[in-house]
């Protein structure tokens, strides 16, 4: 860690998460990811929406951009466009992802625009205490469900892969080393790749639900969730309910900004040969 | 003699807190498999380094960096940059 300590403005620790929000290793997961891929400072934009989950921005020490609530992939999409050589990655919660941001989060997976992004799932609005999100299991209780959420949740892997997304991974924040895995393919694959990583929320799930403290609800995470390679071979009773994490998808595709480049090269070398060339053809045209 | 080549072949590790950032919400503390850490009002302290195996599963885990483990003589110690205070001028240091 102490390498990838330069990764974070220093003097901005300790953060303002909550004692035991998983939040903090799921940052300290891309920032390892980061160190082991050796990325350059410079060449990394990390963009965030609004939420608990997007406060990390302010603690990493890259080109940051901290944008409107759910709002993050379309910036996000604007910067990989006009510059396709940065390194693009998201840092989402759930409910800005998959609420308000949830129309952003598909398109941009279906362009494979060469986004990075990690959802951080604590299944509940944490920064406004507690309302339920659309990533809150059935029957668990918000500030807005005092008696149980009675909707159904996204399987946002699913959704992802449905989407387009080209590579999908799904994380916690108990099971570190493979979050940092994960977090690294994701960096690894050039298209839009998400990462959901589950975290705990002890503050306000783990409260209005009686789950416990931090330590508690990382073994209830790692309870409700089973790998995909060992799932392979489990028999359904014992996977029924469960959550698989591990890589669920990685089918490369070509990405947006690079084919929307060519398209522009295109485009214009079919004016290079009109008489006048290219600036002449803009100006006769109405 | 045989005890005596295992004990000299067993990796010996170190671990470097930082209490500042420490905010003791005991994740480390009750994950370790070897019971190698406390909370001592409140902040991180390391009991019995001694027993630590290095499986790193605290400095995975911490939510606010605050602890990291390090292998004796695997790397030059360097002066630990997060644990200065930012609130006093570098010449402190040289009281």
């Amino acid at each position: 860690m102490s390498d990838a300590l330069k990764y974070f403005r220093q003097d901005r620790l300790p953060h303002i998460w909550c004692p035991g929000c998983g939040h903090g290793t799921v940052t300290g997961a891309l920032v390892r990811a980061i160190e082991r891929l050796g990325l350059d400072k410079n060449k990394v934009c990390v963009v965030s929406g609004i939420g608990c989950s997007s406060r990390a921005v302010g603690y990493l020490d890259f080109d940051t951009l901290h944008t409107a609530h759910g709002r993050a992939l379309a910036f996000a999409t604007g910067i990989k466009l006009s510059r396709p050589d940065l390194k693009v990655i998201v840092m989402t919660g759930d409910g800005d992802c998959t609420a308000i941001g949830g129309n952003h989060f598909i398109h941009a997976a279906r362009r494979n625009i060469g986004i990075t992004t990690i959802v951080m799932n604590n299944e509940i609005y944490g920064m406004t205490s507690g309302q339920y999100s659309p990533m809150t299991p059935k029957g668990l209780l918000g500030t807005t469900a005092p008696y149980g959420n009675a909707e159904r949740s996204f399987d946002l892997c699913e959704l992802a892969k449905a989407s387009g997304a080209t590579f999908v991974g799904r994380g916690t924040s108990f099971h570190v080393p493979l979050l940092i895995d994960l977090i690294e393919k994701a960096l690894q694959n050039d298209g839009f790749s998400v990462v959901e990583a589950i975290t705990q929320c002890p503050t306000y799930l783990g409260r209005k639900n009686k789950l416990g403290g931090a330590v508690e609800m990382l073994n209830w995470i790692k309870d409700k969730t089973v790998n995909a390679k060992a799932a392979a071979a489990l028999p359904p009773e014992k996977k029924a309910g469960k959550l698989l994490i591990g890589e669920l998808h990685n089918a490369p595709a070509p990405e947006f900004a690079g084919e929307y480049g060519e398209l522009i090269g295109k485009v214009q070398r079919s004016f290079e040969n009109i008489k006048g060339g290219l600036w002449e053809c803009a100006s006769n045209s109405d | 003699m045989r005890a005596k080549d295992m004990s000299e072949q067993k990796k010996v590790f170190f671990h470097v807190t930082r209490e500042k950032w420490c905010k003791g919400c005991n994740i480390c503390v009750a994950l370790c498999p070897k019971q190698v850490l406390a909370l001592h009002n409140g902040k991180i302290a390391v009991e019995r380094p001694e027993d630590c195996i290095g499986c790193r599963m605290c400095e995975l885990r911490c939510p606010d960096f605050a602890i990291e483990v390090k292998e004796k003589g695997a790397e030059p110690a360097k002066p630990e940059a997060a644990a200065s205070d930012f609130d006093l001028p570098p010449e402190a240091d040289h009281a």
